[in-house]
């Protein structure tokens, strides 16, 4: 039967058994995820060829030595009790172990990087929205339109310029030929300017065909011309029907493209000289300094996971029906 | 029936032709459509799917999908042009003055508002506040018989049945007591016994409101059991159209005489049903010979030449056909 | 039939601008990495084949770097270097996104969870970090790079692959193969594999340009190409320290870079549009 109290009881029942499901499952398979991540991590020392040991500690050491100092860090034990261990530590102290390179705790050399990094993601994720929401809509609405087709070969050229050449071009031309602003450094707020906009950029492009892909589909809902048959004038059906039905993917995105940002902030911080994360990661991967490549991946491999997690929730609540295809596309 | 000759005329279609630009050249989606509507009267348009009837209906609203179709001649509406006029009139008569119900319910509601707020949505833009609009839903809701109606003005869209959001969408589009409600194919997707129910619901608002209703449907047990008069449409033209009576009693054209034919019917001894073959063609360029030609048991040599004019079998029953044609002689 | 479909497809082809702009660029980096010798004015590792940091001349085009090395020969070698990442990436990813995707696909149930569960852990760390990681464990060097990039990225074939093996497994020809004996490796080959190829040729060419960036990306982080490699990502890595006194050196191995990059995206968008039958209806 169409109506009837028992047939919406249940429809209730159920979606209320649905969100609750969806939001444990979602944290349980985030953390399975975190705890193979970090099992990778911990392994990375003995993917290594060689004596772990060795990674730590000079060449010219001997061989007594060695062992009396593998004898002390643990390496002689079980796998199993160095992992657990290794984790018991980074849960309850947030001690990560101590960089073999400064001879330091990691977390000490970290905790100052931290805030530098997410500022420079931060500005730069703002940057973004402000750039691509408006475009990408813009492209939308205005489909083949002589704006549109601007826009679309623009981000396709954009899309083949790597960040790091177009850092190096902005270097060139407002550092060392407009010498607006510095090359280098962290300490004022123009020494932002540069490696926000070039972060930005390398990014925008996709996010600016990602939106309006979406704003394009919900244009072409049924639900749209429902909204504009009731007399709803169209720029208010644009507002309150397109955009807030296109901003549910536009939240995921926003949330996807926070680890995204971080690695990206590699190359970066490595250019215009930020001592932030990706600064830390990519010395100490050239160094070999282990136990800071293992925070810095744990970390980031955590932040995605959260990430994730939390743009599931949010699309759980900006959407009743709670789409969750959307993450992940053909799962 | 009798009065009905006198009664005001509200929606008139003259020369009515839309065409689709597609690659390599315009597609004649509807051709030379002339039909008018009076005030409160139930005007079936009938046709199998892609005959257009859809693009007619949707190019009233102005609300043809896609973009890429040039809509030609002129649609009258209470005596004035609305074909010509500009989008900012034209938001002024969606909702207010012609509503329009569509085939499936589910993708019609926007899916993260409560269906409740869409109809009041719709209810504001006359300028009510928040608590009369709320109010008015909620009559709305009982008008359409939606049981537990306030406690389904807050459900979603997908908390709810087919039937539920049909009804919902009915609601809406009475909400700002349209003259013309424009129904298309407003049971399609839905179960025989909410059909029923659904029309049951059209015929009585249609009573209580006045309000004049153009039902597109390609199912003649509907039409015979609500419509006033009829526009069988083949193919992009309007082929016969009149009262319902003079149409059942009558059908002229023998594309509407083999819909009757397929059509089930009890006091029938035939075993089977009868079926046309071939199916509706696609215009890609305006030809002189008449569209159903190539399906039609009774086609001559004439009928691939020309387009057959429009003939008057009565003061309200024409037919685009020879056959036609020669009885009006 | 068959004849004129592919007259058709052809046709297509030479009048998609995108393609055949993306193939003229590919072709001339072709041209240019075979005759890279006879067209580069000097050896590009010849020291003091001019002065240190010279700007663009008549003499030396891109001008020279900080050892007096010809630029533009330099950037004229480092087209082989893009070939090769062209060539050990795409084969790589194709090698192991293919197979994954087959198997997982073909067998489905435990041995696609196990996989499935892999593609999920591998996008649970992004890209270029889980690529330092790798480098971190194979040491620096080119091919150690692109092999990182590889295991990173080959989940972008895994997907697609894995899908429609899926699709084609329920088809009646397969079960046909099955129930007459064949074998799974057979099957897999014969009927599965074919129906794959035309969407690899698509998957290859969009998935190529962000493995030459992500690649370059590396050498320019120091951990791909070693000194004194004519590497386009290292020459951009090194121009910094000179950025001030001699702006060109950063300059023209970059364009290289756009323009090749470039004409793989048009390459395979033209592609997308002729060979994918989802996008060419729109």
């Amino acid at each position: 039967m169409d109506s009837g109290e028992n047939w919406y009881l249940h429809c209730r029942k159920k979606g209320a058994v649905t969100i609750f499901n969806y939001i444990a499952k979602q944290i349980l398979q985030g953390i399975v995820l975190v705890f193979c991540v970090s099992v990778l991590v911990f392994s990375l020392l003995y993917l290594m060829p060689g004596n772990p040991v060795d990674m730590v500690v000079d060449r010219k050491v001997s061989e007594e030595k060695k062992e009396q100092i593998a004898h002390e860090m643990g390496y002689d034990r079980p796998l199993v009790e160095q992992y657990v261990d290794w984790m018991k530590n980074i849960l309850i102290d947030h001690n990560f172990g101590k960089s073999t390179r400064y001879k330091t705790p990691v977390w000490d050399l970290m905790k100052n990087r931290i805030p530098l990094s997410l500022t420079l993601c931060g500005l730069s994720l703002l940057l973004e929205m402000i750039v691509a929401l408006p475009i990408g809509l813009l492209c939308a609405i205005k489909k083949d339109t002589f704006f549109d087709r601007f826009t679309v070969n623009f981000s396709l050229l954009l899309t083949a310029v790597p960040t790091f050449w177009l850092s190096v071009l902005f270097i060139i031309i407002f550092s060392v030929k407009l010498k607006w602003l510095p090359i280098s450094g962290y300490e004022k707020p123009e020494n932002f300017i540069l490696p926000v906009v070039s972060l930005t950029l390398g990014s925008v492009a996709g996010t600016i065909r990602l939106i309006k892909a979406e704003v394009l589909e919900v244009l072409n809902e049924k639900f749209v011309t429902t909204a504009l048959a009731k007399g709803v004038p169209r720029k208010t059906v644009m507002v309150k029907h397109v955009l807030r039905n296109a901003l549910i993917m536009v939240t995921v995105l926003v949330f996807m493209s926070i680890p995204w940002l971080i690695s990206g902030a590699v190359v970066t911080e490595n250019i215009f000289g930020i001592p932030g994360m990706g600064n830390l990661l990519l010395n100490s991967i050239i160094v070999q300094d282990f136990p800071v490549v293992q925070a810095c991946v744990l970390l980031i491999a955590i932040l995605t996971v959260i990430c994730n997690i939390i743009s599931d929730l949010v699309v759980g609540m900006l959407d009743p029906r709670i789409r969750v295809s959307l993450n992940g596309g053909d799962r | 029936m009798k009065e009905e000759f006198k009664k005001e005329e509200l929606l008139k279609l003259e020369h009515l032709n839309i065409q689709y630009k597609v690659k390599g050249g315009y597609l004649s989606a509807v051709n030379d459509v002339n039909l008018s509507i009076s005030r409160g009267e139930v005007f079936a348009v009938v046709g199998e799917s892609g005959c257009g009837k859809s693009t007619v209906a949707h190019s009233i609203m102005h609300l043809i999908p896609g973009g890429n179709a040039k809509v030609t001649g002129k649609i009258f509406f209470k005596g004035e042009d609305i074909n010509a006029c500009s989008d900012k009139t034209m938001e002024g008569i969606r909702g207010k003055h012609i509503g329009m119900i569509f085939q499936n319910p589910l993708d019609s509601l926007n899916p993260v508002y409560t269906t409740g707020s869409q109809v009041e949505e719709a209810i504001l833009l006359d300028g009510l506040n928040h608590a009369q609009a709320w109010e008015k839903v909620l009559k709305l809701y009982q008008d359409v018989k939606m049981p537990d109606a306030a406690e389904r003005a807050k459900s979603y869209p997908h908390e709810m049945s087919g039937g539920m959001r049909q009804r919902v969408m009915i609601a809406m589009m009475l909400s700002r007591n349209p003259e013309l409600l424009i129904a298309d194919e407003p049971t399609t997707a839905l179960d025989v016994t909410i059909e029923a129910q659904i029309l049951e619901i059209i015929k009585e608002l249609k009573n209580t409101y006045n309000t004049a209703i153009m039902l597109i449907t390609h199912n003649f047990g509907l039409v015979a059991e609500v419509a006033d008069k009829i526009a069988v449409m083949y193919a992009g033209e309007v082929i016969e159209s009149g009262d319902v009576f003079e149409i059942f009693e009558h059908p002229t054209h023998p594309y509407t005489t083999l819909l009757m034919q397929a059509l089930p019917r009890k006091t029938k001894k035939e075993g089977r049903l009868q079926t046309i073959d071939g199916s509706v063609p696609r215009i890609l360029e305006k030809k002189p010979e008449c569209r159903f030609a190539n399906r039609c048991p009774y086609a001559k040599e004439q009928c691939f030449r020309e387009n057959p004019p429009v003939a008057s079998l009565s003061a309200t029953h024409t037919c685009r056909c020879f056959r036609a044609v020669k009885k009006e002689a | 039939m068959k004849e004129s479909k592919l007259k058709n497809t052809l046709h297509d082809c030479v009048h998609n601008r995108n393609l055949m702009i993306g193939l003229v660029i590919l072709l001339s980096i072709i041209v240019i990495a075979i005759f890279a010798d006879s067209i580069a004015p000097f050896p590009y590792n010849k020291n003091s084949a001019g002065g240190r940091l010279e700007a663009p001349s008549a003499e030396h085009w891109f001008g020279t770097d900080e050892m007096g090395r010809d630029m533009f020969s330099r950037v004229i070698a480092g087209t082989r270097i893009t070939l090769w990442i062209c060539f050990l990436g795409a084969a790589l990813q194709l090698v192991i996104g293919v197979a994954v995707g087959l198997i997982s696909g073909y067998f489905g149930k435990w041995v696609d969870r196990v996989f499935s569960f892999m593609t999920d852990l591998t996008w649970c760390i992004p890209g270029t970090i889980l690529a330092l990681t790798v480098v971190t464990l194979l040491g620096k060097g080119l091919t150690n790079s692109i092999i990182a990039i590889s295991l990173v990225s080959w989940a972008s074939y895994a997907r697609p692959v894995r899908a429609k093996t899926m699709a084609l497994r329920n088809m009646a020809f397969v079960e046909t193969g099955i129930s007459f004996g064949e074998s799974s490796f057979s099957i897999i080959t014969r009927y599965i594999l074919p129906n794959v190829l035309p969407s690899l040729i698509v998957m290859v060419s969009t998935n190529l340009p962000s493995a030459i960036l992500s690649t370059t990306t590396l050498s320019f982080l120091g951990l791909g190409s070693q000194v004194p490699s004519p590497d386009w990502g290292l020459a951009l890595s090194n121009s910094i320290s000179y950025i001030s006194r001699a702006p060109w050196l950063g300059l023209f191995p970059g364009l290289a870079l756009v323009y090749t990059v470039f004409g793989f995206n048009l390459l395979g968008e033209g592609l997308r549009d002729i060979l994918d039958p989802h996008m060419k209806s729109q």
